[in-house]
C-alpha cells in the first residue's frame, strides 16, 4: 500500500506536476470562487479558448508560451469588443462566434501535419513537463491573486450581493469585475502550460462550482473549493500514473466527477426536504421564517 | 401605528438640518433631458418624509443623488451631517448569495472605509449592535436568503446604521411585506426618527404619505413639498400620478403601480388598492 502511494512520487516529473497543481488549487479556491459568484464562468472559458491561436503561434515561433497567450488574449478581447458593436447582435453571440473561430484557428494550426509534434499539448496541457519557470510564474500569480482578493474582499462581497446597489455604497461593480477579469487572464496564462487551453476552465471553475452547492458562506466556500481542487489534483495524478491516462485530463475528470456526485447528493437532499423531511434534513433557519 | 406628532414633541435631540436641496436637477449620462429637476426641500433630524411619485418619476434618481452615486447637473445640495445611506428593496439583492445577516450588516462598514481596509473588530461589534437595534440579534448567523422579507428589510436598515448615516433613504420598504412585518418596520422607522435620524421613504402609497411628517411629490419635477395636509391636494396627486387616478366605489383611488413587474405577483398587504385619503 505504502509502495503504491510512494512509487509515483519517486519521479521528479510527478512531484513537480503535483506542486504546480497544488498552486493552481490555491487559485481555484480563491479566484475561482469569485468567478463563480460573479457569474463569470463563461468569460473564463472564452478567455482560455480564445488565446489558443496565440499559444500555437508562440510555440511555432519559439517564444515563451505566456507571451503568445497574452497576445492571443489581447486579440480575442479586441475582436469581441469589435463584434460586440455590430447592431442587433447579442453580446453572448458575439463572444461565442469569436471564441469558436479562434479556437478553430488554433486547433487547425496545432493539429496540422506540418507543425512539429507536441503542439497538441497546448490543447490539453502537459503537466508533467512544467519547468521551474512555470512553477515560479504560477507561484507569483498565486501570491498576487491572493493579496489582491484579500484587499478587495469587502468590496467584492458588496458587489456580489447586490451589483446594482453597490454604487450607493461607493463600490461600483465595474471596477471589481475589471480586476477579476485581469486576475482571470493571469491565472489562465499561468495554468495553460499544465492544463492546456481546453482544461484550464475545469480547474478554475469546477471546484468552486462544487463548493457553491454545499457552502453557505464565502470563507468556507473558498476552503472547500481549494480542498476539492487539491484532492482532485492528487487523485487525478495517481489515476494518470496507474491507468496511464493523460495527467491534465485525469485531474479534470476527477473534478467533474466530484461536481456530479455533489450535485446528485444536493438534489436528493433537496427533494427529501421538499417532501416534508424534518430533523437533520430540515433547512437551516426554517424556524426563523415569519 | 405611532403618531408622528407625539414623538416629535418628545424629542430630546438637537434639531439640525440633514439635507438642504435647492433647485436640484440631474441628468443621466447620454440623456438630453434631466430625469429630475427643480427639487427644493429641507429635511431636519427627526423628520419622516414620504417621497411620492410614479415609476420613473425620479424617486430613485433623487436617492442616487443623495448617496453620491449620481452627480447633480444643476442646483445645490448640502448634506451637513454626511452622506445618506440607501436601504434598497430586498428583492434586488441576490438571495442565494452566501452571506449571513451579520455579513450584510457589516457591508455598511465597508462603505465608509477606503477600498484597501478591512472591517475591524469594532466594526463587527457595531454590526451586531445594529442587528440588535432592528430586533434581529438572534439572527446574526442566519443566511440572508433564509430570512423573511421583513427581516431582510430590517437587516438592510441595520446596514445603513453601520454606515453611520444620520439620514436613511428607503426604497419602497413596505412593498411585499405582510402586515405584522410592516408594523414592525414602521415602529422601527418611528424609533429611528425619534432618536434624531431623518427618514426618507419612497412610496406609491398615499396612506403612508398621510402618516409621514412631510411629503415630497415628484413626477420628473418637484410638484409639492410640505406637510401631508398642505401637499396632498387633489391637483398635486393627479399631477403626481398622471392619468392613473380612477374613481372606484365613488371615492378616488390610485391604481396600484406595476412596479418592476415583480409586484404583480405579490398582493399588496394593505388591500390591493392605495386609497387616497381614506383615513381622513
Amino acid at each position: 500500500m505504502i509502495d503504491w502511494l510512494v512509487s509515483p512520487l519517486e519521479s521528479e516529473f510527478v512531484v513537480r506536476a503535483l506542486g504546480e497543481l497544488l498552486l493552481l488549487a490555491v487559485l481555484a479556491g480563491t479566484l475561482g470562487v469569485w468567478i463563480v459568484l460573479r457569474g463569470m464562468s463563461y468569460g473564463a472559458e472564452s478567455l482560455a479558448h480564445g488565446m489558443l491561436p496565440g499559444l500555437v503561434l508562440a510555440a511555432l515561433a519559439g517564444i515563451p508560451l505566456a507571451a503568445g497567450g497574452l497576445g492571443g488574449l489581447v486579440v480575442a478581447a479586441l475582436a469581441i469588443a469589435l463584434v460586440g458593436r455590430v447592431p442587433r447582435l447579442d453580446p453572448d453571440v458575439a463572444v461565442s462566434v469569436i471564441v469558436t473561430s479562434l479556437l478553430g484557428v488554433g486547433v487547425l494550426l496545432a493539429l496540422s501535419p506540418r507543425t512539429p509534434a507536441g503542439l497538441g499539448a497546448l490543447l490539453f496541457g502537459d503537466v508533467l513537463a512544467v519547468t521551474d519557470g512555470d512553477l515560479l510564474l504560477t507561484g507569483a500569480v498565486c501570491a498576487a491573486t491572493a493579496a489582491a482578493l484579500a484587499l478587495l474582499h469587502g468590496g467584492l462581497l458588496v458587489v456580489g450581493f447586490d451589483p446594482l446597489g453597490a454604487g450607493a455604497l461607493g463600490r461600483g461593480a465595474g471596477r471589481y469585475d475589471a480586476v477579476l477579469a485581469v486576475l482571470l487572464a493571469l491565472a489562465t496564462l499561468a495554468a495553460v502550460q499544465a492544463l492546456g487551453s481546453l482544461l484550464v476552465v475545469a480547474m478554475l471553475v469546477g471546484p468552486a462550482a462544487t463548493a457553491r452547492l454545499t457552502c453557505r458562506r464565502v470563507g468556507p466556500m473558498m476552503i472547500t473549493a481549494g480542498l476539492i481542487a487539491a484532492v482532485s489534483s492528487v487523485a487525478g495524478m495517481y489515476l494518470s500514473y496507474y491507468a496511464e491516462t493523460g495527467a491534465g485530463a485525469s485531474v479534470a475528470c476527477v473534478i467533474a466527477a466530484a461536481y456530479a456526485v455533489v450535485l446528485g447528493a444536493r438534489s436528493a437532499i433537496d427533494t427529501a426536504r421538499r417532501r416534508g423531511g424534518r430533523g437533520l434534513l430540515a433547512p437551516r433557519g426554517s424556524e426563523a421564517r415569519a | 401605528m405611532i403618531d408622528a406628532r407625539a414623538t416629535a414633541e418628545q424629542r430630546t435631540y438637537e434639531r439640525t438640518v440633514l439635507v438642504d436641496a435647492d433647485a436640484l436637477a440631474a441628468t443621466y449620462p447620454g440623456a438630453r433631458v434631466p430625469a429630475l429637476s427643480s427639487v427644493t426641500f429641507r429635511v431636519h433630524s427627526g423628520e419622516r418624509v414620504a417621497v411620492l411619485g410614479p415609476n420613473g418619476g425620479g424617486k430613485s434618481t433623487l436617492f442616487r443623488i443623495l448617496t453620491g452615486e449620481l452627480g447633480s447637473s444643476y442646483g445645490t445640495l448640502e448634506l451637513p451631517r454626511g452622506r445618506v445611506a440607501l436601504v434598497p428593496q430586498t428583492d434586488r439583492s441576490r438571495l442565494d448569495f452566501p452571506v449571513s445577516a451579520l455579513d450584510v450588516a457589516l457591508m455598511g462598514a465597508v462603505a465608509r472605509l477606503p477600498w484597501y481596509r478591512r472591517p475591524a473588530r469594532s466594526d463587527r461589534e457595531l454590526a451586531r449592535l445594529s442587528l440588535a437595534r432592528v430586533g434581529l440579534a438572534g439572527e446574526a448567523g442566519t443566511s440572508f436568503g433564509d430570512l423573511s422579507g421583513g427581516q431582510r428589510q430590517r437587516v438592510l436598515v441595520a446596514r445603513a446604521l453601520v454606515q453611520d448615516a444620520r439620514l436613511l433613504a428607503l426604497d419602497e420598504p413596505f412593498s411585499g411585506l405582510d402586515t405584522p412585518s410592516a408594523e414592525l418596520l414602521e415602529e422601527l422607522l418611528a424609533d429611528l426618527a425619534a432618536e434624531g435620524r431623518g427618514v426618507l421613504m419612497a412610496t406609491h402609497d398615499l396612506e403612508q404619505a398621510w402618516a409621514a411628517d412631510l411629503v415630497l411629490c415628484l413626477n420628473r419635477v418637484q410638484l409639492a413639498f410640505g406637510t401631508p395636509a398642505t401637499a396632498l391636494t387633489r391637483e398635486v396627486i393627479e399631477r403626481t400620478y398622471g392619468s392613473a387616478i380612477v374613481p372606484i366605489d365613488g371615492s378616488r383611488a390610485v391604481l396600484p403601480p406595476h412596479h418592476h413587474g415583480a409586484d404583480q405577483s405579490e398582493p399588496n398587504p394593505r388591500g390591493g388598492f392605495y386609497r387616497g385619503g381614506r383615513a381622513r
